[in-house]
């Protein structure tokens, strides 16, 4: 759900909202009150069945023992699924390491290729849109059509990257998606050709914002290029550094289709989310053990999310 | 103008971000290295048009790196009948269009009670919205699959006798997590309307209703144009929620069946790939036709103003 994924990406900044013009709620007549509370209603209630209810409800499940059938089969565990998923449960170490690696490797190689990407673009130079259009592609891509696409490229006897290191129909070929200790990586290049793309559109627009006078400035005191960028262009954009840190994190988190449509999450792919899926479809429903898993997948995601809407809402509360 | 003139000239100054009207230093190495970056990036995709175009006996004859053969489009009629995309499109289209025209909707109300009054608790549902859209979906597939579930129906309603694969569960749980980023995204856009529009219209006793959709909504069209966008998109490619609720084939959308397909397509990678860039067309379309309104929706309030 890249989606989704994209989510947070527009800072409350900029807008400041004309309070004292702004209606207060007691200033309104009766059938006025009426309208505006169904007009909340509606959606609020949208929120709380669909998302904030489901949310305690996964954590009461995390503390049951349960195959999913009747409610009556419904038996308190305590604190045994955590024991269990924490002890004796193999690939989730693992996936822990997975996550952690897929933030990195986000953070370390796809962000700055992104930010490189933007500032390159931003000199005005010849065909700039059509770069941009082109790199800018795979975002519209959903990751599971990212995953078959990069499927035809790393294929061990058909793909073109075995063709192109020559290894091709011999023993050496590689299993680029298949072998456990390389598919991750794999699977985290195939990522990146996606998240790149959308980190550079959002730093272009960050760069349209930065006033040209600072620039003029910065080089009239006689600053070089790259000075310019990492003293003043850099800190200046600073809200969108945030957005993007915190859609980095929170895409790691997310992570799910590409390794699900590899090989189900599984043989060197394991993820936190897809454990879960793992845990809740198939054969031997273990609601608790997966329920589990979600807790401590929305435990760290929290982290981010606290973070990013206590900087977005500061000002208005 | 006149800073052109002073700038001084040194190493490193085509570097520096030449902007209004001065005269423009080529770019070589930017070039050089933009060029590089752009067929990396095409590879993947142009591999894929590549096998789709040749026929299954070229390739096992020359091997799929060569250019022996012909190419045509037979294998985009086969991956079409076989794989049924008619029917997949169809069944994207089926969830894509309500979820987008609701979450709209719903956020729009919501968006313009809170960011044109004043109440206790606004900010607060705001946030509320906010974070909703920002969970990891697999936290909440637990108990929306068992609510669903065990949410009994008569069967002349629901084959299933639940909730569970229907269309209404894809669509109810993917329309609550977009409205909140939409609510997030409209509200900021609604704020900066200028006030006294809707207070003109509050003198001539104008009600709420008659604000929101008379005033407030056409002032929004470009907000909402953008965020369409984005949105068709973004449930079009959306893999997770049908994956879970929907069990019939039949019945999955087209981004979700592909997981079904890359297994029935597996002993022909030119199938395979045919299929995926049929997959990709429709968004190659959107991409086409509104790419600035889905770049629009994507840095919506990420840019000044």
């Amino acid at each position: 759900m890249a989606d989704t994924t994209l989510g947070a990406i527009a800072p409350a900044r900029g807008v400041k909202s004309p309070g004292r013009l702004r209606r207060r709620y007691s200033m309104l007549t009766r059938r006025d009150k009426m309208v505006l509370a169904v007009m909340v209603a509606i959606p609020t209630l949208i929120q709380l069945i669909f998302i904030w209810i489901p949310t305690v409800l996964s954590i009461l499940l995390s503390f049951v023992r349960w195959n999913g059938l009747a409610f009556s089969d419904i038996r308190p565990a305590g604190t045994a699924n955590y024991e269990f998923v924490f002890k004796d449960y193999p690939p989730f170490i693992p996936a822990l390491q997975h996550n952690i690696l897929w933030l990195l490797f986000l953070a370390v190689i796809a962000t700055p290729i992104g930010l490189l990407l933007a500032i390159l673009l931003d000199q005005n130079i010849r065909g700039s849109r059509i770069y941009q259009s082109i790199f800018f592609a795979p975002v519209m891509l959903s990751l599971v059509l990212i995953g078959v696409i990069w499927q035809l490229f790393y294929s061990q006897n058909n793909g073109l990257l075995n063709f192109l290191l020559g290894t091709s129909g011999t023993p050496r070929a590689v299993d680029w998606f298949g072998d456990p200790n390389i598919n991750i990586w794999a699977a985290l290049i195939a990522a990146t050709w996606r998240h790149a793309g959308y980190v550079m559109i959002l730093y272009l627009a960050g760069l349209k914002g930065v006033d040209p006078a600072l620039r003029e400035a910065a080089s009239l005191d006689g600053a070089n290029a790259v000075q310019t960028f990492f003293r003043i262009v850099f800190p200046v954009m600073r809200p969108i550094n945030i957005v993007i840190v915190v859609i980095t994190i929170i895409e790691s988190l997310r992570a799910f289709d590409i390794v699900y449509i590899i090989n189900g999450g599984r043989n060197g792919l394991e993820l936190i989310s897809a454990l879960v899926i793992q845990n809740l479809v198939g054969e031997g429903q273990v609601i608790g053990i997966g329920s589990a898993l979600a807790v401590i997948l929305l435990v760290v995601s929290l982290v981010p999310i606290v973070i990013y809407l206590s900087r977005t809402f500061k000002k208005e509360v | 103008m006149s800073s052109t003139i002073v700038r001084p000239r040194k190493p490193g100054a085509a570097l520096r971000p030449t902007k209004v009207g001065s005269v423009q230093r080529p770019h070589y190495g930017t070039h050089i290295f933009l060029i590089i970056m752009a067929v990396v990036w095409l590879i993947p995709l142009g591999w894929a048009m590549f096998t789709a175009l040749r026929p299954k006996a070229d390739t096992d004859k020359y091997g799929y790196f060569s250019f022996g053969g012909s190419f045509n489009f037979e294998n985009f009629v086969a991956a079409w009948n076989q794989g049924g995309f008619s029917k997949l499109l169809f069944n994207s289209a089926i969830i894509v269009v309500p979820t987008v025209i609701l979450t709209l909707f719903f956020a729009s109300m919501m968006a313009f009670a809170v960011s044109r009054f004043t109440w206790k608790l606004n900010i607060t549902l705001l946030i509320m919205f906010t974070a909703g859209n920002l969970l990891p979906p697999q936290v909440l597939a637990a108990p929306l699959f068992e609510m669903f579930k065990h949410f009994e129906l008569p069967y002349s309603v629901s084959g299933s006798g639940s909730l569970l694969n229907t269309y209404f569960a894809v669509i109810a749980v993917n329309t609550a997590f977009q409205v909140g980023f939409c609510t997030f995204v409209l509200s900021n856009y609604m704020k900066a309307l200028p006030a006294d529009m809707t207070e003109a219209a509050f003198v001539d006793g104008a009600g709420i209703w008659r604000q929101y959709w008379s005033i407030i909504m056409p002032l929004t069209r470009p907000a909402l144009a953008a965020l369409g966008t984005l949105e068709v998109i973004f449930i079009y490619n959306d893999f997770f929620w049908p994956l879970l609720f929907i069990q019939s084939g039949d019945m999955l959308p087209l981004t979700t069946g592909l997981n079904n397909l890359k297994g029935q397509f597996l002993s022909n990678y030119n199938l395979l790939a045919a299929g995926a860039i049929i997959t990709v067309i429709p968004t190659l379309i959107i991409y086409l036709a509104l790419q600035r309104q889905f770049v629009a929706g994507l840095t919506l309030g990420a840019s000044k103003g």
